[in-house]
């Protein structure tokens, strides 16, 4: 078996790994009910698993390091892959902290969910390009990461802290902002899902558009609904398309970026309606009993806590060393370049979460707001920044 | 000055809330940190006395009260945030496409985007990171660092100076931790003392009251990371000054020696080669990526030799050029040399050196050369006299030839990207010229009855590298104050201030604790410490918002 193929499967194991340790989170719940020493063992299970999937991440990460010769950091599957480790690391160290195995019941699914939505990019190794050819590559990627890896467990803690304590009785303004979270996340699955399936059937057509002076060509993995604008269906018994993607959508494959959002959002909202009709409630709602046992200081301790320890390790990564390198490559430290402009956002952002709670005393449910808010800006920055709003840091 | 005399005997400045020897609630005073409606009492600053609390009367005070006030700065830094946000929503100005059909603002906007781009461009968010209220809005965050950091440290370093062991009883039934216990032995409070002493407590005692104390200096991480900001936006300050920064960009071809701008005339640059590579696309790893992609550069490089100009200082003499440094520039690993910095930037491939034309008759199928000619295109002569008797005459020369707007030849650039003539050919022994107009994949026949005509022969092309010349003076304060900004954080984040005060109270006693972050931390201490004793578990009473 060659280096990549060894790769490719460490990634494999890590997602089951992580699969079967969350299960075991899960058994921590309902073991809350029987003794506790149970509750210490299904836990102790669960970690080590968790830690034998993260280890098996990282033999991915060597290994296609090793076989690509430079770290696997260079496009969006490879960096969100990473992220999706940095992730579970976050968890780890908090578990260590807290020692509490709830908050893996909802953190490595999502974090799964992060893995697989890298995957649905092209995996192939690519070479480097000369910017991207430096060891502050790793040191500013990898520093990054592991702020955001932390940062996603204060999403997670605040998550989980809305899905407790909002009332789910009647329909609010509040439940039904916990719920569009919640739907936000089926669109995730939808994408994966969508895209899946029609790699499976290895579906392709191609189209050609005008892009200002030049003539490109594109290539749909899945059935068109928006073709490009202006564009011109070269494939053969294939879907036509519905209508054309809007002419003011900007930047490399804007319609067909456009199609893929809108196959997840159909894809996604199916699902999502399937689970509400079986369930027959709002996920919210159906989520809430099982955070019952969970005492909701704690979750407020850990969302702030991760924050604490977040933020000095984002900004480290991704202003200072950001800055260090973009000196070094460019000859200025700071552009104005939207992805860097993104990443002051996310900075602005948790200043202002962490003054507004100390001074302004939001704590609890307002701080819980503002943590899943503050996720969603790092994750606009990965998606939307790097796909549409295409800069100097596009990796599409 | 209304001093207040507590009840301890201590005398507090005006405006305190809590007395800073004892922490007793100063009556009267509660309102400013919200401890009237609240069983917990507000620790943020220990009830010391702020400028911006105390004194609300004069102007003066009304501005300090303004910007002393974090909810004034969270506004300040949520405004910023989102008019970063508006910033990024279409291209900046610097950022238009290359391929746009347009790149001016005024028309780029409007015709991509429609209406809401129209008035983006008529509101200023194309350049919005430099506009002037951008900049202000930058400027309000460092008054208001400046202002708040004041406010509050002088008051804080006292108090947290003076605090007695001894507190007040109303302080610690106060107190998010509090517990009290009826009867305890003088042995268990021994062990406590030693337990929390071993887990690096400093301990203080006055008549049988324990204070243990860990991690005050990280009370000051706040006021450390905002001086690491406000270092940061006075280095933006000086950014915007040409002595302390400098920004120039140079286009030198293969061979050509040029003095570099921005450095007074006293260095050269001299462009030996430029280098692009790009990956193999037989590389066994990543050809199937390649194969998607197309070829993809794995480097960038320009061989170089800098001169320093010896004799600048006589005007008009030709400069004398003394090599300092041969260097080869690549992406990522510039050429230094005192104080300047060069950087590859840009490089501009297959642009002309020279051509060759021939001439042929018109009717000649084969197109027999009779006779050629070679153009220098940096230095093109006026006239050609060949050895058949045939003169050429430049009459027009368009380096970088394109129509414009009204249909008329005109040139892009002065660089030879896309070179074309207009030729006036004589024939032997004639004085009418046959006139045609020859360029890249045109030839132009002006008459339509030229006897002879004349074609590209050949020609020879190289590469120009592109260089930023970078002088920046400002990036030791712009690091001086990100380290600093980084040694704050850490120290107030990865640190926290816990106290716990034991009260002896008849037999019993009362155990309160505060610490400004991490609870579940200081629990874990106070349970170590009082582990196996009769003392009770301090209760953890929180005021959670709904
Ligand atoms: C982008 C700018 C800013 C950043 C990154 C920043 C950063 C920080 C950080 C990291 C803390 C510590 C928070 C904690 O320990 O949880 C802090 C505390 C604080 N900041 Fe800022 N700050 C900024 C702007 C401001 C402004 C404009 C004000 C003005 C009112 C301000 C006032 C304060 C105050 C009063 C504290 C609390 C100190 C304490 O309670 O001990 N900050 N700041």
């Amino acid at each position: 078996m060659d280096l990549v193929n060894l790769s490719g499967n460490l990634l494999y194991a890590a997602f089951i790994l992580y699969l079967i340790a969350t299960l075991f989170f899960g058994a921590t719940i309902r073991d809350k009910r029987s003794t506790k020493s149970k509750k210490g063992i299904s836990g102790n299970i669960a970690i080590t698993i968790t830690i034998l999937g993260f280890l098996a991440q990282l033999g991915y990460f060597i290994t296609r390091w090793m076989a690509s010769g430079h770290a696997p950091l260079g496009n969006m599957f490879e960096f969100v892959t990473f992220l999706g480790m940095a992730m579970v690391l976050g968890f780890i160290i908090i578990y260590f902290m807290y020692r509490i195995g709830f908050l893996g019941l909802f953190a490595l699914p999502l974090a799964m969910i992060i893995i697989a939505y890298a995957s649905m990019f092209p995996t192939q190794l690519a070479p480097l390009v000369p910017t991207l050819n430096t060891s502050w590559l790793y040191i500013h990627v990898s520093t990054v990461a592991v702020g955001q890896g932390i940062l996603f467990i204060s999403f997670v803690a605040g998550l989980m802290y809305l899905i407790k304590k909002i009332d789910q009785k009647k329909r609010t303004k509040k439940n039904i902002g916990l719920e569009l979270i919640l739907y936000m996340i089926f669109l995730f699955v939808g994408f994966i899902v969508s895209t899946t399936t029609f790699s499976i059937m290895d579906y392709d057509a191609t189209f050609e558009y005008q892009d200002g002076t030049q003539i490109i060509e594109t290539e749909y993995r899945l059935p068109a609904i928006a073709a490009p604008n202006n564009g011109v269906l070269l494939t053969e018994n294939v879907m036509e398309p519905w209508f054309e993607a809007p002419g003011w959508m900007q930047g490399a494959d804007a319609g067909r970026k456009f199609n893929t959002v809108i196959w997840s959002v159909i894809t996604g909202t199916i699902l999502y309606g399937l689970t509400v009709l079986i369930l027959r409630k709002r996920v919210g709602a159906a989520l809430q009993p099982l955070l019952r046992g969970v005492k909701a200081e704690l979750l407020d301790e850990i969302m702030y806590r991760a924050v604490t320890i977040g933020f000095p390790i984002f900004t480290l990564g991704g202003l200072i060393f950001a800055s260090i390198w973009a000196q070094i490559a460019w000859g200025r430290f700071w552009g104005w370049d939207p992805k860097e402009v993104w990443a002051l956002i996310t900075w602005f952002f948790y200043a202002a979460f962490l003054h507004l709670r100390l001074s302004r005393g939001w704590h609890g449910e307002k701080s819980g707001w503002l943590a899943v808010i503050g996720f969603g800006i790092i994750l606009f920055n990965l998606i939307v920044v790097n796909l549409v709003i295409a800069g100097l840091h596009s990796y599409a | 000055m209304n001093k207040i005399k507590c009840e301890c005997g201590h005398i507090n400045p005006e405006g305190t809330v809590l007395c800073e020897a004892c922490g007793k609630p100063i009556e009267g005073n509660q309102h400013i940190d919200g401890n009237d409606k609240k069983l917990l009492l507000n620790m943020r600053y220990e009830g010391s006395a702020r400028r911006s609390q105390t004194y609300r009367k004069s102007f003066v005070d009304k501005v300090w009260s303004f910007f002393s006030s974090v909810k004034v700065g969270v506004w300040l830094i949520v405004l910023a945030l989102v008019a970063s946000m508006i910033g990024t929503l279409f291209p900046q100005q610097q950022f238009i496409p290359p391929n746009a059909e347009s790149r001016d603002p005024a028309v780029y906007y409007e015709a991509q985007f429609g209406m809401v781009g129209k008035i983006y461009y008529q509101l200023g968010f194309h350049e919005m990171y430099s506009s002037w209220w951008y900049l202000i809005l930058l400027g309000l965050i460092g008054v208001s660092l400046v202002i708040c950091s004041l406010d509050r440290f002088v008051p804080l370093y006292k108090a947290l100076k003076i605090q007695k062991p001894r507190r007040h009883e109303t302080f610690l039934n106060r107190q998010r931790f509090f517990s009290e216990t009826e009867e305890v032995s003088k042995a268990d409070i021994g062990q406590v003392k030693e337990k929390l002493r071993k887990q690096r407590y400093k301990v203080t005692e006055q008549n049988g009251h324990i204070l243990a104390e860990k991690g005050r200096f990280s009370r000051w991480g706040p006021y450390v990371n905002h001086i690491g900001l406000i270092i940061i936006l006075l280095a933006a300050i000086l950014r915007s000054t040409p002595i302390m920064f400098t920004d120039e960009y140079v286009w030198v071809r293969d061979g050509e020696t040029t003095v570099i701008p921005g450095t007074k005339g006293d260095y050269y640059v001299e462009n030996k080669q430029f280098i692009l590579d790009t990956h193999d696309p037989e590389d066994e790893r990543f050809k199937d990526a390649l194969e998607i992609s197309g070829a993809v550069a794995s480097n960038f490089q320009t061989d170089v030799v800098i001169y320093k100009a010896t004799n600048n200082d006589v005007p008009g003499a030709k400069p004398e050029l003394e090599p300092i440094l041969t260097e080869s520039i690549q992406m990522n690993k510039p050429a230094k040399f005192n104080g300047y910095t060069l950087y590859q930037s840009g490089y501009q491939p297959n642009e002309f050196s020279s051509m060759t034309f021939k001439i042929h008759e018109t009717d000649d199928e084969d197109a027999t050369a009779i006779d050629s000619f070679t153009i220098n295109l940096f230095e093109p002569e006026s006239e050609y006299i060949l050895d058949n008797g045939f003169r050429a005459v430049i009459d027009q020369y368009y380096p970088d030839y394109y129509l414009d707007d009204d249909g008329i030849p005109a040139s892009e650039t002065n660089y030879p990207r896309n070179p074309a003539f207009v030729l006036a050919v004589y024939p032997p022994e004639t004085s009418l010229p046959e006139v045609s107009f020859i360029g890249i994949g045109r030839n132009i026949d002006a008459t339509g009855e030229n006897e002879y005509k004349v074609a590209i022969q050949d020609f020879e092309t190289h590469f120009v590298s592109g260089m930023t010349l970078r002088v920046d003076r400002t990036l030791i304060f712009f690091g001086l104050g990100a380290a600093i900004f980084m040694i704050g954080v850490i120290q107030g984040m990865y640190w926290q201030h816990r106290r716990v005060w034991i009260h002896p109270k008849n037999n019993g006693l009362l155990l309160a604790a505060h610490t400004n972050k991490n609870w579940f931390g200081l629990a874990r201490d106070i349970e170590k410490a009082i582990e196996k004793t009769n003392i009770k578990m301090v209760e953890a009473r929180q005021e959670l918002d709904k």
